[in-house]
């Protein structure tokens, strides 16, 4: 049963993170979700210093805050001060993260926090934590839920956005000409990312959800031409990647996450050589 | 000028500090191909991206078919440049001709029958409805230009405003998309195009408009190209300095080259 929840909680932040990352690679904004993984360090001791609990409530939403203040600094000093927007996310998300660390130092005696603990959840601990009802109802992992609910966020938001997140993603200047707020599109894509980010790696760890958002994506980008088979196959990579890295990591008795995140990359490495249209052989070969 | 379908007033416009525009001021005729021309950097696209609302100016107005842009947008249709996307985008070229019919107000909305019909009666009219479903990152250059005229086209505006159509295509496409703007003028549609050669501008457009950062000059064809305006746009001593300082100023910083680049083409 436990390796059913993980694999379900690898399965759930693999569709969430897969589906936003498509758009943040067309969009050369990949790190982001890196940016964002750091960033909300100082949130997450902010929350934690006002409210004095670890609740996580509180938590998420200060992480969240910071993850969507990461997205509006990194826009910001890309627009106005006309910086490449890799290095608008390298400034924003190292200066934020020191904040935090600073944070943590600076309070060291009231802040009960474990840095490594907040940016490498461990997936292995997800079924540990079960969400058990007043009555004694046992209704299984508490991360699977709050995945669950936030993997529903996700596919409502491009399943209602997706002709906008298409056009601005395509051509945000365009978008604008025919009067389509471009940064409306932007930041709720930001935000749900930011919102995905916080609440996946606080389950499984941030190399994890950094995997998640970047490599998936990539194999399917590798592999075809049209959008929705984008987001659809680099969804399904995500899976693979989830139930496969399982099966390594128990074989291997080794880290989960790194496993899963080792087979997403043994996956890209495999498109990369045998895709049809793209794959380095099928290029040597028709040369 | 009786109902002019651009004004343009005391327009600024710098980047970095550095005026790309000044003090530009002229009214444009309906009904007309209008050409702007310029040597390179010398403010065109900022202009036309001014005119679409794109770039916040300085100082100085925009006013389309006598309003504000945001009341007349259905009314206009913008053809960027082609080198501003991704052309290794996942998406098809039916896909990219449909963005013409996206309105702002029914973002959430499917797109209905008649938006399709019209994509596809835009593909006709640029010969390429055979490649309605073909990848964008098949197509050669003047077919990516038709594609972005179609997806205008499909607008049905009155007004168009395309930036450079006429680059980097081949013979063939150039006569068809020349052929197609007189057509749309014969209906009665204003087109603003943004154009590079002045040999060919002469025969292409009825108006022009001479740019090089301040206006040198706007008005029919005719008056416009002598040789007076054109050596005040073209030669001249200042843009021979400025050449000069643009090349000091990229050798200075390598870094910035880059930066050179996309300046010279706003």
């Amino acid at each position: 049963m436990n390796e059913f929840y993980t694999i379900l909680t690898g399965s759930l932040v693999a569709i969430s993170c897969s589906l936003l990352g498509s758009f943040l690679i067309l969009r050369k904004m990949a790190m982001v979700g890196d940016a964002i993984s750091h960033a909300v360090l100082p949130g997450i001791v902010i929350a934690y210093l006002l409210g004095e609990t670890r609740e996580m409530i509180p938590m998420l939403i200060g992480a969240a805050a910071f993850g969507v203040l990461t997205t509006v600094l990194i826009e910001l000093f890309h627009k106005k001060a006309r910086l490449q927007t890799d290095a608008s996310i390298g400034i924003t998300f190292t200066f934020l993260f020191a904040l935090g660390i600073i944070l943590i130092s600076a309070f060291a005696g009231q802040v009960d926090l474990d840095q490594d603990c907040v940016l490498y959840g461990d997936i292995a601990m997800v079924p540990l934590d079960l969400w058990i009802t007043d009555a004694g109802l046992n209704l299984g992992p508490r991360q699977v839920w709050i995945l669950g609910v936030n993997l529903l966020v996700v596919l409502a938001f491009i399943l209602i956005g997706y002709k906008g997140l298409f056009i601005t993603t395509f051509h945000e200047e365009y978008a604008a000409t025919v009067g389509i707020a471009a940064g409306f599109w932007h930041y709720s894509l930001m935000s749900t990312v930011s919102l995905t980010t916080v609440v996946s790696f606080e389950s499984v760890g941030a190399i994890l959800v950094v995997a998640f958002l970047v490599v998936p994506p990539a194999t399917a980008y590798l592999l075809t031409e049209k959008l929705p088979v984008m987001l659809g196959l680099s969804a399904l990579f995500g899976v693979i990647s989830a139930i496969l890295g399982n099966m390594l990591a128990t074989w291997l008795d080794g880290s989960i996450a790194g496993a899963m995140t080792a087979v997403a990359g043994g996956l890209f490495l495999l498109t990369f050589l045998f895709s049809p249209k793209q794959g380095i052989l099928m290029r040597l070969k028709f040369r | 000028m009786k109902n002019p379908i651009i004004e343009v007033h005391n327009l600024t416009v710098s980047y970095n500090k550095r005026p790309v525009l000044w003090d530009v001021d002229y009214e444009l005729p309906p009904g007309q191909l209008i050409g702007v021309l310029g040597p390179n950097g010398s403010g065109k696209t900022t202009m036309l991206k001014t005119i679409m609302g794109l770039i916040r100016p300085d100082s100085g107005f925009v006013e389309v078919m006598g309003k504000k842009l945001d009341e007349v947008r259905d009314k206009v249709s913008y053809v960027p440049q082609r080198e501003s996307v991704d052309w290794d985008f996942p998406a098809n070229v039916m896909d990219v001709v449909l963005m013409g019919r996206y309105n702002p107000k029914h973002m959430f909305r499917r797109l209905s029958k008649e938006d399709r019909e019209l994509a596809v009666a835009a593909l006709e009219k640029v010969n390429m409805l055979p490649f309605a479903e073909r990848q964008i990152s098949q197509l050669s250059g003047g077919q990516q230009q038709r594609v972005f005229i179609a997806r205008a086209l499909a607008r049905q505006a009155d007004l168009y405003l395309m930036d450079e159509p006429f680059a980097g295509v081949d013979a063939a496409s150039e006569e068809s998309i020349l052929e197609l703007l007189t057509g749309m003028k014969a209906e009665g549609k204003s087109i603003m195009v943004v154009h590079h050669d002045l040999q060919t501008a002469r025969n292409f457009f009825d108006w022009i408009i001479l740019l090089n950062t301040s206006l040198v000059a706007s008005g029919p064809v005719n008056e416009v190209f002598t040789e007076q305006n054109l050596q005040a746009a073209y030669g001249g001593k200042l843009t021979v300095l400025s050449q000069i300082a643009d090349l000091v100023a990229s050798k200075a910083f390598p870094l910035r080259e880059k930066g050179l680049q996309d300046r010279e083409k706003l």
